[in-house]
């Protein structure tokens, strides 16, 4: 098991209940099913357009393998501009 | 050459065209983006912007490095800022220099359009009524 910090932004933040949380998940846990667990604990995401996981400040592909340490985030869809 | 900043303070325009420009350099192309009164129809209040700041500067180089290798560009400059802004006040300028005004237009508009693409900054908009966070449900 490893815990990750995850980071929420925009509507995420509201969704998740702050703007971090810790998750614990199995060694070599992917992105798509970090993606899965949270839409399960936080159905509201499954609500939205879409939303992306970024590893380390980069979209990642959804079998990207997370590592100990790795900065994730939630990034729901972008408006700036 | 490349400036790129995301503040919650002001941005000056003159900075930013000062900073484009460049001898060798025919024309700039500024794009500023204003907050608008209204979104369709519903009266705004203002916008409420935040970013995931090292990863919206990552995508910004990005973007940066792809108009001065697609075209030909001297110089180009993105900010962005954050926090509360009212109405008629400037979340995102864009500006670029290049020996002849296409490529300046172009890579400008290049530049905007994928800055609302891929950088990770989020827009509230704050209503008489309530807030929506734009774009994040269908």
């Amino acid at each position: 098991m490893m815990t990750v910090n995850i980071l929420a932004f925009g509507i995420a933040k509201e969704i998740l209940g702050g703007t971090a949380i810790s998750i614990n998940f199995s060694d070599g846990v992917s992105v798509l099913e970090i993606k899965t667990i949270l839409e399960e604990q936080y159905p509201r995401l499954k609500q939205l357009t879409s939303f992306a996981i970024a590893v380390n400040g980069e979209y990642t592909k959804p079998e990207t393998i997370i590592s100990p340490g790795d900065e994730i985030a939630i990034i729901p869809p972008v408006s700036g501009g | 050459m490349i400036d790129l900043k995301i503040s919650s303070e002001p941005i000056n325009i003159q900075s930013c065209v000062d900073w484009v420009m460049a001898p060798e350099s025919g024309g700039i192309d500024v794009f500023i983006g204003t907050v608008r009164n209204a979104t369709k129809g519903k009266k705004v209040i203002h916008l409420e912007f935040e970013a995931y700041e090292s990863m919206a500067l990552n995508e910004m180089r990005k973007i940066a490095e792809t108009t001065l290798a697609t075209w030909p560009v001297h110089k180009i400059l993105i900010h962005h800022r954050t926090g509360l802004l009212n109405i008629g006040e400037i979340p995102v300028v864009i500006a670029v220099s290049a020996a002849h005004r296409a490529a300046a237009f172009d890579a400008c508009r290049y530049a905007i359009d994928m800055l609302k693409q891929t950088v990770p900054i989020w827009k509230k908009e704050v209503f008489e009524d309530g807030e929506v966070w734009v774009a994040a449900h269908p």
